[in-house]
Order: structure tokens, then sequence, then C-alpha cells
């Protein structure tokens, strides 16, 4: 059973390569090669769910090398979920992708697909923080060629800004590494857990630095006030069905943000103690302001989506600056669903810029325009679930984050940030869809019949296929919200309690020896 | 020797810094560089700083110096390596259809059809 906990990052490894040599002039066996792995993926993804909502966490020795001395991967409820997620999403994009021929307007799309899932995957289960900065940077490099996918003057200057960002962003990473190991000698997680609660608070001050400048990296990934300037502008100039994908970007720096800020610098360490939460709280109010003032600001599409992925992060974002079990849980149900919602309306958009002509994705009328009763639909689900609005799951991940502050000394400063984000999204996506379906402007139509809006052209419906896939795991999420619910409450107290996971690590650790 | 060390990753911080605020993105790649080269040091120096110790098994050696660092330092150079041939593609990518290396998107290049994408690349 164990050896399954590395195939998710072996088989995109291997077939990627594949993909790029072998399939680089033939796009049907690309496409087939490329579908058949995240199909196989998700089966195995959902395999290892089932497997580690019974017991666990399981853990994977590289080279059967014992931790703390080899690198581990970690199999618990948290990475499990994370890459169900990922497989997912992998597979709604890449249907989208498949149907509407993105992947032939540049080279090696589905090549660089499979690579970006290696990386993903890879955070998700390492157990080593250096293993972690190095799937980082596989997951990295793998998004600089999918952002910059298909050309274009402001795709490659955005893409620029995003490359620097980023790489400015993984020095700080080593920094941070290199502070911890040369304070506590060890960068595997669990090790780490053990040691920095046996360090005594008067010679905390280097492990604070190091945890601080790690909070600094992962919010940059997670695009939280005042690191999130990069993320506007990376997701509106992406091509859409990448930004779809990049919904589980900022949720890697989320996911990891969980992951250190429990098991190593927990509530409960005393070198660090409340401090995380400290930081987290304010920076996560200013970026759900930021994301709702953007999204009523935006002037085209893509910038006021990537305005409501911002917010929906400061959402994210609170939930977690609390720390109790309860805000973990709802935290998850939100993070799973803002995952979802951002990408199906990422892809509703670019079937919608597609059939706008020369106006592409600005929000002004349009002359003259042709409603089209499906897209509009869609477009209309999307904004709900984005919105959070019932009857979609974002109603309730709201809902639950809501409750589960209930007990945080700042409950009032946060309901009214998370009830005042929604409303100006709603307005703001209200204004979007009316400026995009129902006005029309007199004029002459232009001489270039290519730059004319028209709304009719055929929509593929194997695009609408993935888009309906989204919007029916929203859903399901929403239906299942009990069980769900449940499920992420062990998780979220696996994750509060990490004794079972050092001790999945370390079989020789005792609590109190 | 530490004094030596610590000032030269403190200098080559402050240059790379420095760098990266500039406006051209010649200037950003080169910051980025330093930066690079300063967190190796600092990377090496984690195991702290010994001369002339082994840092594997040998029957004649006096003591051992930390290998961790040295592997993790290995890493990093090979990954920040890779990592600025990309950014220096993506750079000269940017440079080559702008026609000029600044590194802000300035907001009146957002016409309609500038980051129109419909021409395959070759």
């Amino acid at each position: 059973m164990s050896n399954w906990i590395i195939a998710p990052v072996v088989l995109p490894a291997l077939l990627a390569p594949v993909i790029a040599a072998v399939a680089r002039h033939d796009i049907v066996l690309a496409r087939t090669l490329s579908l058949a792995g995240t199909i196989f993926l998700t089966i195995i993804a959902l395999g290892l769910t089932v497997v580690a909502s019974q017991g666990g966490p399981y853990v994977y020795e590289l080279g059967n090398w014992n931790a703390p001395f080899g690198i581990v991967l970690v199999l618990d409820r948290l990475s499990a979920m994370m890459m169900l997620l990922t497989t997912v999403l992998a597979l709604i994009v890449q249907i989208y992708v498949i149907a509407t021929d993105w992947d032939k307007r540049g080279r090696h799309f589905h090549a660089l697909f499979q690579f970006q899932l290696m990386g993903l995957f890879g955070a998700f289960l390492t157990g080593d923080a250096f293993n972690l900065f190095v799937f980082f940077e596989i997951l990295l490099i793998a998004s600089y060629g999918l952002m910059i996918y298909g050309g274009g003057q402001m795709r490659l200057r955005a893409g620029l800004q995003y490359v620097v960002m980023n790489l400015a962003g993984s020095t700080l990473f080593l920094f941070a590494l290199g502070t911890i190991y040369a304070t506590t000698g060890t960068l595997n997680i669990a090790d780490l857990a053990v040691k920095i609660r046996e360090i005594p608070v008067d010679d905390a001050a280097l492990i604070r630095v190091a945890a601080m400048l790690l909070m600094i990296v992962f919010a940059i990934k997670a695009a939280l006030f005042p690191l999130q300037f990069w993320m506007p502008g990376t997701y509106a100039n992406a091509p859409a069905p990448v930004a779809a994908l990049f919904a589980i970007m900022t949720k890697v720096g989320a996911y990891a943000i969980l992951r250190f800020y429990t098991v190593v610098f927990g509530p409960e360490v005393a070198a660090t103690g409340s401090m995380p939460g400290d930081w987290l709280m304010p920076a996560a109010l200013i970026t759900v302001a930021i994301g709702a003032v953007g999204v009523l600001g935006a002037k085209r599409l893509l910038p006021l989506l990537s305005f409501a992925v911002l917010g929906s992060m400061g959402t994210l974002m609170l939930a977690v600056s609390v720390f109790t079990p309860q805000a973990i849980s709802a935290a998850l149900y939100y993070l799973v669903h803002s995952t979802l919602a951002a990408a199906a309306m990422f892809l509703v958009a670019d079937l919608v810029i597609s059939r706008r002509g020369a106006a592409r994705d600005h929000l002004r009328e349009q002359s003259p325009n042709t409603p089209n009763g499906l897209l509009a639909a869609l477009f209309f689900a999307g904004a709900i679930a984005v919105a959070g609005m019932p009857p979609l799951s974002g109603f309730i991940g709201k809902l639950l984050v809501l409750d589960a502050v209930r007990a945080s000394e700042s409950a009032a400063l946060i309901w009214a940030a998370i009830l005042l984000g929604s409303l100006l999204t709603i307005i703001g996506f209200a204004r979007a869809g009316s400026d995009l379906f129902w006005k029309t402007a007199e004029g002459a139509p232009s001489d270039n019949p290519d730059l004319e809006p028209d709304l009719t052209i055929p929509i593929p419906p194997l695009a609408v296929v993935g888009i309906m896939l989204a919007l029916t795991a929203l859903a399901a999420l929403t239906v299942f919200a009990g069980p769900v619910t449940a499920f992420f409450e062990v998780t979220a107290a696996q994750l509060v309690d990490p004794i079972d996971y050092i001790q999945a690590v370390l079989p020789s650790y005792q609590k109190g020896s | 020797m530490e004094i030596l060390v610590a000032s030269a990753v403190g200098v080559l911080t402050a240059a790379g810094v420095y760098l990266i605020l500039r406006l051209r993105s010649f200037s950003v790649i080169l910051g980025l560089a330093m930066l690079s080269y300063a967190v190796n040091l600092f990377l090496f120096s984690t195991g702290r700083l010994t001369v002339g110790l082994s840092p594997i098994l040998s029957k004649t050696a006096q003591g051992y110096t930390d290998p961790l660092p040295q592997a993790l330092v290995l890493t990093a150079i090979v990954i920040s390596f890779g990592m600025t041939a990309v950014l220096v593609m993506v750079a000269l990518g940017a440079f080559l259809t702008s026609d000029h290396d600044r590194i802000d998107i300035e907001s009146n290049t957002e016409t309609d059809e500038s980051d129109e994408p419909e021409v395959e690349t070759p």
C-alpha cells in the first residue's frame, strides 16, 4: 500500500518528458496521454483519500532511509484531500483546454501541465521542509511556462513580474530554511515539530525570525496583503484556462501555512505562541477589503475575477488565522469551494471573451449584441458560487467561517469584512453580468468581421461539460456538506494535535519524552 | 572568518535588494542573481564554519563538518541557475515584443489588441 504514496509524484514526472519528447508533433497523442494520466491520477488520489480517511498518517521513506535522516512523504487527510481537489481541478481544466483547442496555441502545454501537477502533488505530500522548497520550484517553473503560454506582449511582461516576484520569494524561503536548520539542526517537519517545542522562550529569537520569514514566503504564494500585488496582474494576463488551474496555486500557500503553523509552529509552541495568527489576521482582513474594492472597480472581466479570487483568499486566511479546529475545518471547506468556483468562473469568462470580438473582456457596451442564454446562465451560476450566495456551496462555506470565528476577539471585524466584502462582490458581479449580457450600444458595425462580437458562435459541448463538472462538484459540495464537513473536522483535529503525524514519521517518539 | 562570511552575505543581499528595486529588468535579473549568491553563502554557513575538516567518514579524520548544508547548497545552486535561465528567457521575450526592458506594466499599453495571443509561436 505505502508505495502508492509516491505514485502521484512519479507518474506525472515520467509522463511529462514522454509527452514532450514523443508526442511533441502529435496533438492527439499528447492529449490522449495527458488526459489518461490525469484520470489515472484522479483514481489514485481517490484511493489515497479513502485510505487516509480510515487511518494514518502513512509514511513513505525515500530510499528506505529512516526519518529524520532521509526524506519522507507523508499521506494524511489534509494532503490526500488537497491532492483529490487538484486532480478534479486538473481534469476540469484539461477537458476545457482540449475542447477549445487552447493547447494548440503554443507548444508543450500538456507536458507543462503534467510537470505542474507533479510539483503540486509533491508539495502536498512531502514531509521535509527543504523538499517542500524543491517541489515549490518545480510547480513554479512549470507555472512560468503556462503563464506565458501563447505569448503576447502584455502576457510576457506580466509573466516577467510573476517570475521575479516568485524568485525573490524562493530566496526568502532559502533564508528561512537556513535559519531553521542553523537553530534546530533538522529540516524534517515532524522532527522540527519535536525540536521547536523544546526550545525555551528565551532562546527563541532566531526561530521566531525564521517563522516570520516562512510566513512571508507562504503569504506571497497565498497573495496576502501586502504581498498580493503580483496576483491580479498575473491571473488577468494568463490564459484563462491557466488562470483556472492557478486557482489551486494560491491554495498551495494556504496549505503550507496550515501545515507549518499547526504542526511545527502551532499555537501551543512556546517559542512562537500566537504570533502567526496575530499577523495573519490583519493581513487577511485587508486582503478581503482589497479584493472587494477591486471587484467593484475593475474595468475588465479578468481582473474582476482575479480580485474576486483575492477576496476569497482573504476570507480563507481569516478562518485559518484563528487556528481552532472548527475554524480550520471551515477554512478547508471554503478552500475546496473557492478553488472550484474560481476555476469555473475563469472558464466561463474565456468562453464569453472569445465571443465578444474587439471588446474582449472590457466591461462596456457592445454593438450589436446577440444574447446567448447558455453563456449567461453559466455566468450567473458561476457568479453565485464566487460571490457566496445560496444555493451553491459558497454560502455554506462563508456561513461556516462566520460561525467558526465567533469566539475570536476580533469577531466583529471579521464578520464586517466578510459580509461587506460579499456585498461588494455581489454588486460587482451583477454589474459585470449586466454589462456583458444585457446592455447594447448603438453604432455602425466595424469593417473587420473578426472584431465583431458574435455570441452565437457555437460553444464546444465538451467545454460546457468541463464547466458543468466544476459546477456539479460545487452542487455536490453543497448537498453533501454534512459528510464533507465531518471529514474536514477530523482533518482539522489531526492538524491541531500533531502527535499522530510525529509518531508516524518518528516511530520512536514518545509524548513528553 | 565569521565576520568575512557574514559581511559578504550582507553586502550581496544589500546589492541584490537595491538592484531588484530598479525599473529595468536587466538590473532586476542581476539583483536576483546576487540574492541567490547571498543565500547560497548563507546556507553554506548554517552548518557552522570550520576549516580543513572532512564532511564524510574517513579513518584519519580529526573531526567532521556538517555535510547537509553542502548538499542543500548544491541543490539551491542548480535550482537558482535554472531559474535564472528561465528568467532571462522570459525577460528577453518581453523585451523583444515591447522594444524596451522596463519591468513595470504601464496602464496605457492596455489597448484592445495588445494581448491578443492568436498567433501561433513557431
